[in-house]
């Protein structure tokens, strides 16, 4: 028995998702000075009903660490996916506009970004910018793009070529006002899809390069460092230190995914009275 | 073969120079940019510390401070091109030594898991793909969902817990037992330890392949020949491999290829998790160690392979697609 149809289902889901990234910003944010106090009396304790997450050999409360690590990566997350959107709509409309030559450049500078393995990318940046979170963060946000330009451009080169373009540039309408008036509403859908689902790859990679060690700093615990610190303690049997910080990194860049896909099905029209 | 697709490969291979350069470019532009002192970097805090000021300037000399940028580009490139890639500072080797070991360290790694995640993704996702909607599509593609959220650093650590620190079946770490002399290392000893770092990397890479291939096997099974060859009665591996097969491998040919350079950035946070020594691991402790000659030389090592990687697959394409062969590569 079905009491909802599938459009509603997808909407609950997006409804869901939302309430549990906002709640994992704001617990986040308000936990800045507990993810740093520490506690002798209580180091080295398993998760119980008090601290759900168990709690480090400095006596930190680990649900409290991993809820700002996250919140920072989401807060990166956002950061990288502004910067993204910015250029690609930019270089997607200038590819659409200016022609080939600018197109070949543009693509060109997409395969090169593409080039370099990306967390390969983000070490050299992190070390350019003399590490620390600054590095992470503006590497992050200065990474992602590449793959969101290509998707959009792709999606204009096939535009260009449809009838209603063409019989607009027939009738004389500027390039210009074809790319405002019919171009961008079309890509705005996998624009918006494109973007949420940048999230998931902005903060995988974020925890990575600070899972790595660059970024390193004792005040902002990023997710990254929370379970690289939590690696050293893995071989004396603290599984717990690794366990939920982790888990709950899963179930934060799967929302976003379930979020992007959810996204997609409700602005295709193709899938969108299913 | 005739002349268009020669001149599309070597089309191809002039990109790939033109953009090795300006990567290596890039590269370095970032690398000048970057707040580290050569000459401490070089000589040592403590010993530039005991120095007088001419000999400080000596050696800035030297070490060609104060030259313009360009000149140290062109100087540095043309060093490059020679096989002179610099003396890392970590290592205090020949930086084109240094990769050459750590290479065919992580080399038998790479390829364990490209071929495994190659493979285990295209049979996942055709299964996916031909059975859309049902129990086995369902599984695969909450499978994925679930790996592709999962950084692969974290995934690493599961394994090693659970195989490790509990079952103590595999080793905790590095590419050779410890405590046994260079020459006592087996194969098979390496082959052990490579277990579940190059495990980690196939589960991981499986996911992203996995689910293009389905979207590419449900475009074809949405198909009209498709529709017509069910209508006849076709199912199952048959209509697979008459129908399906050479349809969905050129998009997974591309896919395969281009995962290179995700298996390649995955194996820099399972070589870190594992203790691996290979080129992955030496890229952490070159950018961690602000070692900058090997950061670059691993950089655009990685950037020749990423890129070779692109133009096998666009040989390769010609080699299974007919219609680009005969010079449709052009559209």
């Amino acid at each position: 028995m079905k009491i909802l149809n599938r459009r509603q289902r997808v909407i609950l889901g997006i409804i869901f998702s939302i309430i549990f990234l906002a709640a994992v910003c704001i617990f986040g944010s308000l936990g800045t000075e507990a993810a740093r106090v520490t506690d002798f009396s209580r180091k080295n304790l398993a998760p119980c009903a008090e601290y759900i997450f168990g709690t480090d050999w400095l006596g930190r409360d680990m649900l409290v660490r991993t809820l700002k690590g996250l919140s920072i990566s989401i807060f990166i997350g956002i950061a990288a996916a502004a910067f993204s959107a910015a250029v690609a709509l930019v270089l997607g409309i200038a590819s659409a506009t200016m022609g080939k030559t600018v197109d070949a450049v543009i693509s060109f500078i997409i395969d090169l970004i593409m080039g370099v393995p990306h967390i390969l990318l983000l070490i050299l940046i992190s070390v350019a910018l003399g590490k620390g979170l600054k590095g992470v963060v503006i590497g992050v946000a200065l990474t992602h793009w590449a793959s969101l330009a290509r998707l959009i451009r792709a999606e204009v080169i096939q535009l260009r070529e449809s009838p209603y373009i063409q019989i607009a540039a027939k009738l004389g309408k500027s390039k210009w006002y074809i790319a405002r008036k019919h171009m961008i509403p079309h890509l705005l859908p996998q624009f918006l899809v494109g973007l949420v689902l940048l999230f998931p790859h902005a903060i995988l990679h974020e925890s990575s390069v600070t899972f790595l060690g660059f970024g390193l700093s004792t005040e902002q615990p990023a997710i990254g460092i929370v379970l690289s610190e939590s690696m050293k303690y893995l071989v004396t049997g603290k599984w717990w230190l690794a366990l939920f910080p982790g888990i709950l990194l899963v179930a934060t860049v799967m929302v976003f995914y379930v979020l992007g896909e959810s996204m997609r099905k409700l602005l295709d029209p193709g899938s969108a009275h299913e | 073969m005739n002349r268009r697709w020669y001149i599309f490969i070597l089309k191809n291979l002039i990109r790939i120079v033109l953009l090795t350069v300006c990567i290596s470019i890039v590269t370095f532009a970032l690398m000048k940019a970057s707040p580290i002192d050569p000459l401490q970097a070089n000589v040592g805090q403590a010993a530039l510390g005991s120095m007088s000021q001419e000999q400080k300037e000596k050696l800035e000399e030297y070490w060609g401070v104060n030259t313009p940028p360009v000149q140290q580009y062109l100087s540095w490139a043309g060093d490059f091109v020679r096989g002179d890639m610099g003396t890392s500072l970590l290592y205090r080797q020949p930086v084109t030594k240094v990769i050459a070991v750590k290479l065919s360290n992580s080399l038998m790694l790479l390829a364990i898991a490209w071929i495994l995640s190659g493979i285990l993704g295209f049979a996942l996702g055709v299964i996916s793909g031909m059975n859309r909607g049902r129990l086995a599509d369902k599984l695969i593609k909450g499978y994925c969902l679930i790996i592709s959220s999962t950084p692969a650093f974290w995934l690493a650590l599961l394994l090693l817990m659970i195989f490790s620190v509990w079952l103590h079946i595999f080793p905790i770490g590095l590419s050779v037992p410890i405590g046994v002399e260079a020459s006592g290392v087996t194969l098979a000893d390496r082959i052990y330890h490579a277990v579940l770092p190059a495990l980690t990397l196939s589960i991981t890479g499986v996911s992203n392949i996995a689910l293009h291939t389905r979207e590419k096997m449900i475009d074809i099974m949405e198909s009209d020949y498709v529709l017509f060859a069910r209508m006849r009665g076709e199912k199952g591996w048959r209509l697979f491999r008459y129908y399906g097969f050479r349809n969905v491998l050129l998009p997974a040919v591309t896919l395969q290829f281009a995962s290179i350079s995700e298996i390649f950035g995955g194996s820099v946070l399972v070589e870190q998790v594992f203790s691996y020594p290979g080129l992955g691991q030496a890229a952490v402790a070159a950018g961690l160690g602000s070692d900058l000659p090997l950061l670059m030389a691993i950089t655009i090592v990685s950037a020749l392979i990423v890129f070779g990687g692109n133009l096998t697959a666009n040989i390769l394409y010609g080699l299974i697609d007919p219609r680009i062969r005969r010079g449709g590569a052009e559209k």
